[in-house]
């Protein structure tokens, strides 16, 4: 009954979801009852990561109904290393939450939203069934949705209806691709769409079918042109909140790309053109806009989209080493990223305000802490050795192999504006003195917090800083982790036996 | 070895956690590092000297081909023992410098990051370490230039430094990446073996331009020289270590490295002659506008550099041997003079050449120190600086048919270096004092011994050369690829061409020096200039890119929520119109279709009159009740195809929604119609264009052969192994339950959003906060 273990990770968010749904007037369990429950889920998803490690490919038929009639929950390694990811970002994120969100936001249900998200990203990362992932995709919008608006301030508001439109689009389109797939395929499980599509003679229709997919997740990674709503949201929720969507959110559709062009759609040559010119312009154009921003947080929201189009190059170039690559940094990213956004969460309780321009000071004042904030951010620029190093070797490297100097150009401009941008935050925010702020009144301080209060901050960053720094001296696993990802994503036969014949 | 090389790393790591307690007493003491490990590199002297190469291998990244792979030959000795002794000195000085600095153990955190970076750097075989280490040499330069963090001037320095040799660094990167990809190997030493096969493939001219790239960024060449004397804006020891001894020599390093793999080709040749005598000249007129004394020393440092590149591009045993001395000989006047500079600015406060002279009254070991130096730098004999220039002579006159402009550049070049060294080593201390200096004394020991060593070395190698022509030079010369049984040192060649070429470039020197004072007018006059520089013209090209990228994004992300939906509607379009009429056949199959009966029709016109009402109404009321027409017509269509139940659900569903529409459109504001007729039409056509491209779409789905595996399954079991009579209810509830299950969450999510949007007002003072 080993198979079991796949289905946890769902059920342990659900259940801590619900649980806290019943302290709804109690913050003060509510807090302890969600941090709890995601070190429950970190155990859960270590312990799947571990079986899928030893034991392969897993699968569970829900219902009994024997694939592909029912809906399958599929865990392999991929699945298993995101599950991780989430966890690992989520722990970090609730503790976080647990220390800055105001009280008046928890009452009204954010940490059992909060879980509902990670139940979303688990679902969708565990699916082995195409539709199954629209609705864990709901789950994700609906519960991110709610996220962004809980407070009712207006700039979360107008955010907020970008974001929702952009993705409800998003959604359309992706279901109008399972509705265009249904009609030719006759099936919606992943493994059996694999040997299905295959065996379509109409080779244009796939395409074409390919490409709405391409669209829906495209919106949803943040992809040039489609990224538009993400720019346009992420700066206006409490930094918890934007620190699980940018650590996680475009990542879910960076996972269904990876996912359907590797299980579904396989060796189309139009598609890779389309996904390799894409990912040159994402690199380029999210790399502009981070140049332009004065506001921290815009300023990481452009240096997501950015760095997801190395990611989505490693999918275009479709070899194993680039496709580690592309793993590789995804697994990078999702750490980073999230603690990018909880550390400037800090950086707006020392200072009260997220302007580059009215920033300073920190390193004088704030020694340590820069010190450990100088982590992420190097790792993030990819200073070898750290961990966002590593995988640009495989890109280029593949890039070269392809006789794609264009791309080689798209990865070096990337790398270079993320360093450029990184460097000029550095001075400006920690080593320029900055001018004197006026004190906002009421305002909650850094150094005005308890000293428990500031744990619940420090220990978050801390942690996933250690994270970060683990997968850039630790390359070495990382690394044989994502070419074993890779290698099961690129035969999907494999995929395909451990659904259809377990 | 790796031990060696981590230390420094080790020790920075340390100091974050003892730093309070090292600042105040032990600064001193962390010289201790840099001297072990100069007596580490010391003892394989004679093992290197006998035509060993020692190698260590410790596996770090396999499965990236990424190894601690060190290897020690005469080239990389050469350049430890200069990192590691030059180091010790700088670190020794310091402690004095910058003796009570608040971040002194930041200082020297940064510091030994570097020393240890630029061991790994000439110490690795391995191409990626290699890059690796080039990387936190770059890095640890812009926190020793920015050291001063709270001067605008410093960090602007160092962020220009950081973004010419990290754009370098990308390049090497790739560019080893591409090498190692055409050599089949990461190993340097291996690529030895693949020289033809390089040289030969189509690459072979971009892995040398994004080597070229790497070196020109790093080791200052015209155009990209400007960042070196504006990282003059880091303390005097940085400058002394980074800026003039060894980070910069990197560049050079690497070229070094490479000629034996990538040399000895017209390309390689030619650019590097070309770029190194641009930039030995340009940066040597130089000199001779400046009054800052490290503006002086950064110039001259630039010219060396660009004589060492001229060196290499020769590619002659003679020159890389010259290479290979002048290394060293420029290490330690320039080391020496920088050294000098920074305690005269410690003590007067000034470091204008102008004002600066007679020191020598109040701090003559510190003249002594450089006015040796400074002999040195001028090749004066019997000066190490005298041996070198009569290599760098020797090679450019036995150059064939180039030889006389070459030599001519070089003699022009070291008339002027000269003339630099001088200013900066002589100047100061000779005159009379001015009454301001009067009150200037001799500082500490520890400030004026490193520079004395220095100097007194560069005599002493002079006066005996046979100290490093076996140990040093033979093995670099040997390590480069060329023949150094030749190779003889010595300071007397009897009367000959270069005798008289040195005797000239002193002669016309030191005549330059009486002549020419440094003058702020003679500064003031090359700022006219300025526009032309490199340095203008490359921050000029960043600004405009700076702000066309404004203008992009401001394009892009412009706010409006319509243009991002036509954006994407758009993009769509275009693909999947493009794939619909190039990579499929329309092969809509009419007939397989059934037959339309009235109802149908009277169904669709219905459903269209709806729509096109919905769309064109100026009534809000209006529009949704049409909507709801719509949703009726489509219920219809379901109980058409025999799905009472989904007609009925959508019936409901699409009454409550109307309903609910009406109950809060008294709420909304009034209706506005902001869009004019173009936008009307732009969006019209692409919905149109839009509808049809799905229409077409699904035509031919539709005409596309049926998989009805799983259908017939269901339509089968629902109640055989299900116990369902309802095929549909029990896809939602028992096959697909899991489905129907999230979606109700979706609506449980979605009521406590719509309860905290209702109820949830932050009180004003709450917000932001």
């Amino acid at each position: 009954m080993i198979q079991h273990i796949v289905l946890y990770p769902i059920l342990v968010q659900l259940f801590f979801a619900i649980v806290l749904l019943f302290f709804w007037n109690s913050v003060k369990a509510q807090k302890s009852i969600s941090i709890f429950g995601n070190i429950v889920a970190l155990i859960v998803s270590v312990w799947l990561f571990i079986t899928i490690w030893q034991e392969g490919t897993l699968t569970i038929q829900t219902g009994n109904w024997e694939a592909p009639f029912g809906i399958t929950f599929v865990a392999d390694t991929f699945a298993a290393t995101l599950v991780l990811l989430t966890a690992i970002s989520g722990f970090a994120v609730s503790i976080f939450s647990v220390g800055t969100i105001l009280r008046a936001r928890l009452k009204f249900g954010f940490l059992p939203i909060l879980h509902f998200l990670l139940l979303g990203l688990n679902g969708a990362f565990l699916t082995g069934d195409i539709f199954n992932l629209y609705v864990w995709f709901e789950i994700i919008i609906i519960s991110s949705f709610v996220l962004i608006t809980i407070g009712g301030e207006k700039k979360q508001l107008e955010g907020a209806i970008k974001y929702f439109t952009l993705n409800i689009l998003a959604s359309m389109i992706f279901l109008t691709a399972i509705a265009v797939l249904y009609g030719l395929a006759g099936t919606l499980n992943m493994a059996d769409l694999a040997i299905k599509v295959a065996e379509i003679e109409n080779r244009g229709l796939v395409e074409i079918t390919a490409i709405l997919f391409f669209i829906g997740f495209g919106i949803k990674a943040g992809l040039f042109p489609l990224y538009f709503w993400l720019p346009a949201s992420y700066h206006t929720p409490p930094p918890a909140v934007m620190a699980i969507f940018g650590g996680l959110l475009t990542k879910v559709g960076v996972y269904a790309l990876i996912r359907v062009f590797t299980v579904i759609f396989v060796g189309e040559d139009f598609l890779e053109l389309i996904i390799l010119s894409v990912a040159g312009l994402t690199l380029v154009s999210g790399g502009i806009g981070a140049l332009v921003h004065n506001n921290i947080v815009k300023v990481f929201s452009y240096l997501i989209i950015c760095h997801i189009g190395y990611m989505i190059l490693g999918l275009g170039l479709y070899t194993e080493a680039a496709i580690a690559g592309a793993i590789f940094y995804l697994i990078h990213d999702i750490v980073v990223k999230t603690n990018l956004f909880m550390m400037s969460g800090l950086i707006y309780r020392i200072k009260g305000t997220f302007s580059m321009r009215d920033l300073g000071g920190l390193y004088n004042n704030n020694p340590l802490l820069s010190l450990i904030m100088i982590i992420p951010l190097m790792s993030l620029v990819g200073i070898p050795p750290l961990s966002g190093f590593w995988p640009k070797l495989a890109l280029i490297t593949e890039s070269f192999n392809a006789n794609n100097y264009w791309l080689i150009g798209a990865v070096l401009f990337a790398t270079f504006i993320t360093l450029f941008v990184i460097a000029r935050l550095w001075t400006e925010v920690f080593w320029k003195e900055g001018p004197k702020l006026k004190r906002i009144a009421n305002f909650r301080y850094f150094s005005l917090l308890s000293k428990h209060q500031k744990r619940q901050m420090i220990v978050p960053i801390v942690f996933l800083a250690f994270i970060s720094l683990y997968i850039g001296f630790g390359a070495e696993h990382i690394q044989r982790l994502s070419i074993r990802i890779a290698q099961e994503l690129l035969d999907n036969q494999a995929y395909i036996n451990a659904v259809l014949k377990p | 070895m790796l031990i060696a090389v981590l230390s420094g790393f080790i020790f920075a790591l340390v100091l974050v956690f003892t730093g309070k307690y090292f600042k105040k007493k032990y600064a001193l003491w962390s010289a201790l590092l840099p001297l072990g490990l100069f007596v580490y590199f010391l003892q394989f002297v004679g093992r290197i000297g006998n035509g060993e190469i020692i190698s260590t291998q410790y596996n770090w990244i396999p499965s990236l081909n990424v190894n601690l792979g060190f290897t020690l030959d005469g080239v990389s000795l050469i350049f430890s023992l200069m990192i590691t002794g030059i180091g010790f000195l700088v670190y020794a000085y310091t402690a004095a410098y910058l003796k009570g600095h608040v971040f002194l153990d930041r200082f020297y955190g940064y510091l030994s990051i570097f020393m240890a970076a630029m061991l790994g750097l000439v110490l690795s075989d391995n191409v990626l370490s290699l890059f690796i280490f080039w990387e936190l040499t770059s890095i640890s330069s812009f926190f020793l230039i920015g050291f001063n963090n709270n001067k605008q001037s410093s960090r602007q320095s160092a962020m220009v430094a950081l973004a010419i040799t990290g754009l370098g660094g990308l390049l090497l990167l790739t560019g080893a990446l591409i090498l190692a990809n055409v050599s089949g190997t990461y190993s340097i030493a291996e690529m030895l073996s693949s020289r033809d096969i390089i040289a030969n493939s189509p690459h072979y001219i971009i892995i040398v331009l994004l080597i070229f790239g790497a070196a020109f960024t790093k080791s200052a060449q015209f155009p990209f020289h400007f960042w070196l004397p504006g990282a003059m804006k880091a303390p005097t020891p940085v400058s002394t270590y980074l800026h003039s001894a060894t980070m910069v020599k990197a560049g050079i390093y690497l070229l070094l490295r490479f000629t034996p793999v990538l040399g000895d080709t017209p390309l390689w040749q030619t650019s590097l002659i070309i770029v190194g005598a641009v930039t030995m000249l340009y940066a040597a007129i130089h000199t001779l506008f400046r009054t800052d004394l490290k503006g002086i020393l950064a110039y001259s440092t630039i010219a060396a550099l660009g004589i060492l590149v001229f060196l290499i591009g020769l590619g002659t045993p003679d020159a890389l041997l010259a290479a290979c001395v002048f290394i060293l000989v420029h290490s330690l006047y320039k080391g020496c003079l920088f050294l000098v500079t920074g305690i005269i600015d410690h003590e007067t406060g000034t470091r204008n050449t102008a004002v600066l002279s007679g020191l020598r009254k109040v701090m003559l070991p510190v003249a002594i120190a450089g006015i040796l130096a400074a002999i040195s730098n001028a090749g004066i004999p019997p000066s190490f600086g005298f041996l070198g220039k009569d290599l760098i002579y020797e090679s450019t006159l036995h150059f064939g048919s180039w030889a006389m402009v070459l030599t001519a550049i070089a003699v022009i070049t070291n008339i002027l270096l000269l003339y630099a060294g001088f200013v900066a080593g002589v100047k100061p201390f000779t005159g009379s004092l001015p009454q301001q200096f009067e009150k200037v004394h001799t500082p500490s020991y520890l400030l004026y011994v490193p520079p004395l060593i220095l100097a007194v070395g560069g005599i002493l190698i002079g006066l005996f050369p046979i100290i490093i022509e076996g140990a040093l030079i033979k093995p670099a010369v040997t390590a480069l690829g060329a023949n150094s049984s030749e190779v003889h040192l010595k300071l007397w060649h009897g009367f000959n061409t270069i005798l008289a070429l040195s005797g000239t470039t002193i002669a016309i020197g030191l005549l330059l020096y009486f002549l020419l004072k440094p003058s702020e007018k003679l500064e003031k006059l090359a700022q006219r200039f300025e526009f032309i520089s490199p340095q203008n013209i490359i921050e000029s090209v960043a600004y405009a890119f700076g702000y066309f990228s404004i203008y992009w994004s401001k394009i892009v992300q412009n706010g409006y929520l319509r243009h991002y939906i036509t954006t994407i509607i758009v993009f769509l379009i275009v693909l999947v119109g493009y794939t619909l009429i190039n990579h499929t056949s329309f092969e809509i199959d009419y007939d397989s279709f059934e037959r339309l009966t009235v109802y149908e029709i009277l169904t669709v016109l219905l459903l269209m009159v709806g729509t096109i009402y919905t769309v064109f109404s100026r009534s809000r009321l209006g529009a949704v009740a049409s909507m709801g027409v719509v949703g009726l017509a489509i219920s219809l269509i379901f109980v058409y195809y025999s799905a009472p139940d989904l007609a009925m659900t959508q019936f409901s569903i699409d009454t409550l929604t109307v309903i609910l529409f009406v109950l809060i459109l008294y709420k909304l504001p009034k209706y506005l119609n902001i869009s004019n007729n173009v936008v009307r039409i732009k969006d019209g056509v692409l919905s149109l264009t839009f509808g049809l491209l799905i229409t077409v779409l699904a035509l031919e789905v539709l005409s596309q052969p049926q998989n009805t595996e799983i259908s017939s399954f269901y339509a089968e079991n629902a109640y055989k192994l299900a116990k369902g009579k309802n095929v549909v209810n029990v896809i939602l509830v028992d096959f697909r339950g899991i489905d129907t299950f999230m979606e109700i969450s979706v609506l449980t999510i979605a009521a406590i959003g719509v309860f905290s949007l209702i109820k949830l007002r932050l009180a004003k003072r709450f917000r932001n906060k």
